[in-house]
């Protein structure tokens, strides 16, 4: 058991791309964690998902053992949190299981909405806090205005900050030091009081079952203990118990300050709940550590396979997702358009997409995505609330007495010549300005905005009409009332409830219009006229025809074509079936998301 | 028992694979060489007739036809001895249909005589445009007047001339297409091949266009309306379309290709030739898709690299609708569901006949005028899975 004095826990805190990972990387290299031959880029990024977009999307930890200048050995924990908004419960929690945070802003381009997010997160974790500026060896690199730009914007001195390039090593043994030196050692911990472990993450591992990331409060857990999750009651016996290096090394046991691993015979990820308080079954603690939340699911979409004969293809993968992941729910859905399928509930795009590929690549099913959509909560006449995650639910308007719909506060930084385009675009969104202030030629500004107006495409309307230097973050502000309704799409006169979204009245001619208008090119032209209408209730606010089509023939035919042809035939039919068909229309799968793609 | 080939009748088409240049547009196998030796050529495919018809000794064979390439650069003594060969096991039909591709120019025209006297009598001349101007976009080395003349050989040498044109051609408008096609038919003799330009893949065009270099060509509408043009002038000159691009005055059509859209049996010979062919009851798809040089090769060695693959049910039902549908009279439904017994047609049928695009009778189903022109969207409704 390593003394409290000895022990440093900490975060690192950065947006993507500022070198949150390569700084990892780099400490774990210059204190030989790692051999010099297993060292990979990005090393606790273990999902290819992960490397490829240069996220985090699971916890991941490794224990350091460094001999400081003062001579005395250490042990420093790093836990690697998901950056991202859509996992903000869980940064809270990897943040509640460390002391101390590294800020790493990248030295030209200063602080972004994302790392003002969860350096606050850090600061509500009364973290001790180390500004560390990074690619300080570039050109373009800034480290005074930064510095200046961090305390302006965050309010945490930053003049004493490491400077550093994590890609080539400078800085490096200061970051080191400073981690010994100015993060606290755990608070308190008494080894001999009972046991409270944070269960901080967990994940399936082929080969030892459901793994989980746990950080010891008070107490000690060793090896054959039999424990308790306090939220759900269930019971273990942990058979094995450990540290990352990063890979497993078995220890006997953990004491208080301590991070590591253990594994208990649990069966599902999903008996595991992030935030729970791990005790003893006999003389257990009685009170659990404190900001347990049971996740919830934001953004809800319907995913039907393109191919119908794949379902049973599809409940299988999506079932074992869920068994990995607690945040991700799901319940079987009929479409009458797409037949059936599994309506599924996300914390966020970002994780709706993550599983999204993870079904189309890792077991090759591709997938009708439809209309992402919020909780909405329908108040009707006789009283009773509903919550309303399918706008194809939406029960008869004559029942209801109103509606009312999620809405977040939204931070966004931008250069101020994109401002303008910003405010436009949060305004055009139903958006209610807050704040704006500057720091430096950088706007912050802070919008109120109905999240159905973000879960879509916002991101990326943001990224493009700032050409990328807009950086963004959100939380949650509860629910308000508005004059919503739900629009369906008829395409040859016929309702495609996959198509339907709710809309607010105001805007619903608008938003009509311009998904008729992109129906009629994501569409091919069939042998007969399309109509493709807007409509709320019977009333249609928009139409658009697609014409029928008018040549599609080959001139020329002789003997010795017949087979050539024939091939060409047959693929024109095989790219019918990457299609679905509505009444006698053929729609192509990538329409259900494009149609709602805004282009302004 | 009869089998099912005799509905369509039975043909030879042999391939001349040469040219002297390669047409922008053409995809088909053909080839520009300094020097043919025209007694090897002659004694190859004639060995290859031999070859082909003493498998199928005693057929009446009711049309031949020389295809290319440009086979009017062929001697009048080289397509002798080849239509000497096809005489040998198989019977020819009194009225024989002996087609031959010709380029317009006089070089050309100079050997009509010759091949009228070896058996020729009837030409299909490519002539493509009457504009000097479209015709060297076109690539073609003759001029308007040359071909005009061309023809007036030709007409007064074989008992039938046809001519092609290319139409729907870059910077092409609809007057300009409705005052070419009227002189066109006011020139013409009983039969004429109208084609839309396609860039097809492997062509100089295709390569063109993918470089933004093809500039001008008419939109679907344009190309539509051009369509329909040709329908309303051809029938009103008394030459309606009988097959998607190929118009006849009634009795005049070509007996060759009607044996290829009314899936009859062809034999192909030549390097580029496909063929057809019913044999102990299986209906098998031969073709010789190679480089001249090597197919000469391989017959004389008599290495025979004939690729022969066997026609399912299914396959024949779909060639039959592919080809069946481009002509006019559309297919014979007892036919066809005696090729393929388990076709469920009746259900698409109905719907492309409520929009008009196909018609049906006591005993045929086929394609309407509109239907003709999304043809290829038709067939794949219509195809079996």
């Amino acid at each position: 058991m390593t003394p409290l004095n000895r022990i440093r826990n900490f975060s690192i805190v950065a947006h993507i791309d500022h070198g949150k990972s390569t700084l990892a990387d780099r400490l774990i290299q210059s204190t030989n964690t790692v051999a010099e031959r297993d060292m990979q880029a990005q090393l606790l990024d273990s999902m290819d998902i992960e490397r490829e977009r240069g996220i985090t999307i699971k916890a991941n930890t490794v224990r350091i053992d460094y001999t400081a200048n003062d001579g005395l050995d250490y042990v420093l924990n790093l836990i690697d949190t998901p950056g991202h908004v859509d996992f903000a419960y869980e940064v809270s929690r990897s943040m509640r299981a460390v002391e101390g945070s590294l800020l790493v802003v990248d030295a030209s381009q200063g602080v972004e909405a994302q790392t003002l997010a969860n350096v606050y997160t850090a600061m509500e974790a009364d973290h001790e806090i180390v500004p560390v500026l990074n690619k300080v060896d570039l050109p373009a690199a800034e480290p005074e205005r930064i510095a200046e730009q961090i305390e302006d914007v965050i309010g945490i001195d930053a003049s004493d900050a490491c400077l550093i390039s994590a890609k080539t090593g400078i800085g490096i043994p200061d970051v080191l030091e400073a981690i010994v030196k100015r993060l606290p050692p755990p608070h308190s911990g008494d080894p001999d009081a009972p046991l409270k472990a944070m269960l901080v993450d967990s994940w399936y591992d082929a080969y030892l079952g459901v793994v989980v990331l746990v950080r010891i409060m008070d107490g000690t857990l060793k090896k054959g203990d039999n424990i308790k999750m306090m939220q759900t009651d269930a019971k273990y016996s942990v058979d094995r118990i450990g540290v990352f290096r990063p890979q497993m090394e078995n220890v006997q046991e953990l004491g208080p300050g301590e991070i590591g691993f253990i594994t208990a015979q649990i069966k599902q990820v999903r008996d595991t709940k992030v935030g729970d308080t791990i005790t003893h079954e006999k003389k257990g603690a009685t009170e659990a550590l404190p900001g347990f939340q049971p996740s919830q699911p934001v953004v809800f979409c319907g995913l039907f396979p393109v191919d119908s004969a794949q379902f049973e293809d599809l409940r299988e993968a999506i079932e074992k997702l869920a068994l990995n992941d607690a945040s991700f729910s799901y319940e079987m859905e009929t479409s009458a358009a797409l037949g059936f399928g599994f309506r599924c509930g996300f914390l966020g795009l970002l994780h709706l997409e993550v599983i999204r590929d993870r079904v189309e690549r890792e077991y090759n099913i591709d997938l009708i995505t439809t209309a992402p959509s919020v909780i909405y909560h329908i108040y009707q006449r006789d009283g009773t609330k509903h919550e309303l995650h399918n706008p194809a639910d939406m029960p008869d308007p004559s029942t209801i007495d109103h509606l009312e719909e999620p809405r977040i506060k939204a931070t966004i930084l931008v250069p101020d010549e994109y401002l303008g385009d910003v405010l436009k675009l949060c305004q055009d969104r139903r958006g209610i300005q807050l704040d704006l202030t500057y720091a430096g030629a950088r706007a912050m500004v802070v919008y109120d905005l109905p999240l159905n107006e973000v879960v879509f495409d916002f991101y990326d309307r943001l990224k493009s009409v700032t050409k990328g230097y807009a950086s963004f973050d959100y939380s949650m502000e509860g629910y308000r009332e508005d004059n919503l309704v739900k629009m369906s799409i008829l395409v040859n006169d016929e309702p495609v409830d996959a198509l339907s979204t709710m809309v607010h009245r105001d805007r619903a001619e608008m938003r009509g219009r311009a998904m008729v208008e992109k129906l009629k090119d994501l569409i091919p032209r069939h042998m007969f006229k399309i109509p493709i209408q807007a409509a709320i209730g019977g009333k249609v606010i928009a139409r658009e025809t697609l014409s029928a089509m008018r040549k599609d023939v080959t001139a020329k035919c002789y003997g010795g074509d017949a087979s050539r042809k024939k091939k060409l035939l047959e693929k024109q039919k095989a790219g019918k079936k990457k299609m679905r068909q509505f009444g006698k229309v053929d729609i192509p799968q990538e329409a259900f998301i494009s149609a709602l793609k805004m282009d302004n | 028992m009869t089998e099912d080939w005799q509905a369509g009748g039975f043909g030879l088409y042999v391939h001349w694979p040469f040219c002297e240049a390669k047409c922008p547009y053409c995809d088909f196998n053909s080839h520009v060489v300094k020097h043919i030796d025209q007694t090897r050529w002659a004694n190859a495919l004639a060995a290859e007739v031999l070859r082909v018809s003493s498998q199928t000794p005693g057929r009446l064979l009711r049309s031949i036809f020389f295809g290319g390439g440009t086979p009017s650069l062929m001697l009048p003594e080289t397509v002798a001895t080849i239509l000497n060969a096809a005489q040998t096991h198989w019977t020819w039909a009194n009225d024989i249909e002996i087609t031959l591709e010709a380029n317009p120019n006089s070089v050309e025209a100079n050997r009509f005589r010759g091949f009228a006297e070896a058996g020729i009598n009837r030409v299909s001349l490519g002539i493509q445009s009457l504009r000097d101007n479209d015709l060297r976009r076109l690539g073609r080395l003759h001029s308007a007047k040359e071909a005009q003349r061309a023809f007036d050989i030709a007409q007064n040498t074989f008992g039938r001339v046809s001519f092609d044109l290319i139409y729907a051609r870059q910077d092409q408008t609809l007057d300009d297409w409705k005052i070419e096609l009227s002189e066109a038919l006011a020139m013409a003799g009983d039969h004429l091949s109208l084609y839309q330009l396609t860039v097809e893949h492997g062509t100089a065009f295709w390569d063109r266009q993918n470089a933004g270099k093809l500039r001008g060509l008419p939109g679907e509408d344009l190309a539509a309306d051009m369509y329909d043009l040709t329908q309303d002038l051809c029938g009103a000159a008394g030459m309606p379309a009988y097959e998607v691009s190929n118009h006849a005055a009634p009795g005049s059509e070509s007996r060759h290709n009607l044996i290829y859209w009314n899936y009859g049996d062809y034999a192909g010979v030549g390097p580029g030739a496909h063929g057809r062919l019913t044999l102990g009851g299986q209906k098998y798809a031969n073709s010789a898709w190679l480089q001249p040089g090597a197919w000469l090769k391989s017959v004389e060695t008599g290495s025979g690299d004939e690729i022969n693959s066997k026609l399912s049910v299914k396959d024949q039902a779909s060639e039959y609708l592919m080809m069946g549908l481009r002509v006019t009279d559309g297919i014979d439904t007892a036919r066809l569901h005696k090729m393929c017994d388990n076709l469920s047609l009746d259900t698409t049928v109905d719907r492309l006949l409520e929009l008009g695009l196909m018609f049906r009778s006591q005993d045929r189903i086929g394609v309407t005028q509109q239907g003709r022109l999304v043809l290829n969207a038709v067939i794949a409704e219509l195809l079996p899975d």
